[in-house]
């Protein structure tokens, strides 16, 4: 199993990187582009016995180490590998 | 005064700390190392210096919180036993929830290093305590992730506790929008638990307290913990 993971700050919490690449954005002519939230992208390969048990390890995962919750959001799809 | 300074792998301001307690302030210094989980119970004072523990992976101070040493502190916080968390440190102290907010990357997404002056908020603290009448420090800076964050009910309840230590200020000792170097909330550079036994702050006072240079504000932090053991 793949756990994939996406970390992001959550709302209101200033994201410094996002807002370059939000200004650079509109600056090449998107000026369709509203708001930028730049985050973590991470794949983590599973040895678990369900989709539930992994469901529930990546999550403590999240809560634990990966992201940290006073300004981090995280989610996760797990999906079955070979 | 009995002193532990904590190493972790990337640890880089270590030699500072001990250098300054050891041989400035002629204090009773020992090695801590991360992997190992002691008995602090005859320490006054730990303190975790800054660097780049962990290669800053994940976020500054993630991995760090859950070395062995950690543990140790912890129940050496609870017990009343202080610390004392630069830089990097204080990310630390932040991660393992010693110390309330975060720290994140600064608003002009550059490292910046340079000296900045931090007014006293609470001299009521063993780490402020010996200021007298200096309420304004010259303590250089030199951090990517320190740009304080808390939601804004949390820091209301910080100031009502005198939990703010340090804010950036201009040279006066006025706090401005100018003299915030790093974009934090209330230009918060340093800041401690309810109980005053942590604290965690952003500029370097090992960096200015040797007398061979010219400024050695950042003693008034190391001689005040002296004077409260």
């Amino acid at each position: 199993m793949l756990a994939q993971i996406h970390v992001t700050f959550k709302e209101g919490i200033l994201d410094p990187q996002g807002k370059t690449v939000h200004h650079a954005l509109n600056d090449l002519g998107y000026d369709e582009v509203l708001d930028v939230n730049i985050g973590k992208y991470l794949e983590i390969k599973l040895d678990s016995a369900s989709e539930e048990e992994a469901e529930i390890r990546v999550r403590e995962m999240c809560e634990q180490l990966l992201a940290n919750t006073v300004i981090e959001s995280f989610r996760f799809t797990i999906v079955p590998t070979e | 005064m009995k002193c532990g300074i904590v190493v972790f792998p990337g640890s880089n301001c270590d030699h500072d700390c001990y250098h300054i307690l050891k041989h400035i302030l002629n204090q009773e210094t020992h090695w801590l190392w991360h992997k190992e989980e002691v008995d602090l119970e005859s320490f006054d004072l730990v303190v975790l210096p800054g660097g780049f523990s962990y290669g800053d992976y994940l976020r500054a101070g993630a991995i760090a919180r859950f070395s062995p040493i950690m543990n140790s502190i912890i129940r050496f916080a609870k017990k009343g036993g202080k610390v004392l968390g630069i830089c990097n440190g204080f990310q630390i102290l932040l991660e393992c929830g010693l110390l309330p907010g975060v720290l994140i990357q600064n608003q002009s997404r550059k490292f910046i290093c340079k000296n900045v002056f931090v007014c006293i908020d609470n001299p009521d603290t063993a780490f402020t305590q010996d200021c007298g009448e200096k309420n304004v420090l010259q303590i250089p800076i030199a951090h990517h992730q320190g740009s304080y964050y808390i939601d804004p009910y949390s820091l209301s309840q910080l100031e009502e506790n005198g939990q703010i230590i340090f804010r950036y200020c201009e040279p006066g000792g006025n706090v401005s929008v100018e003299s915030n170097p790093n974009g934090s909330v209330g230009s918060v550079a340093g800041v401690a638990n309810e109980q005053k036994n942590v604290m965690g702050m952003m500029p370097h006072p090992e960096r200015c307290a040797d007398p061979l240079w010219s400024r050695t504000d950042g003693q008034i932090i190391f001689q005040s913990l002296i004077s409260n053991s």
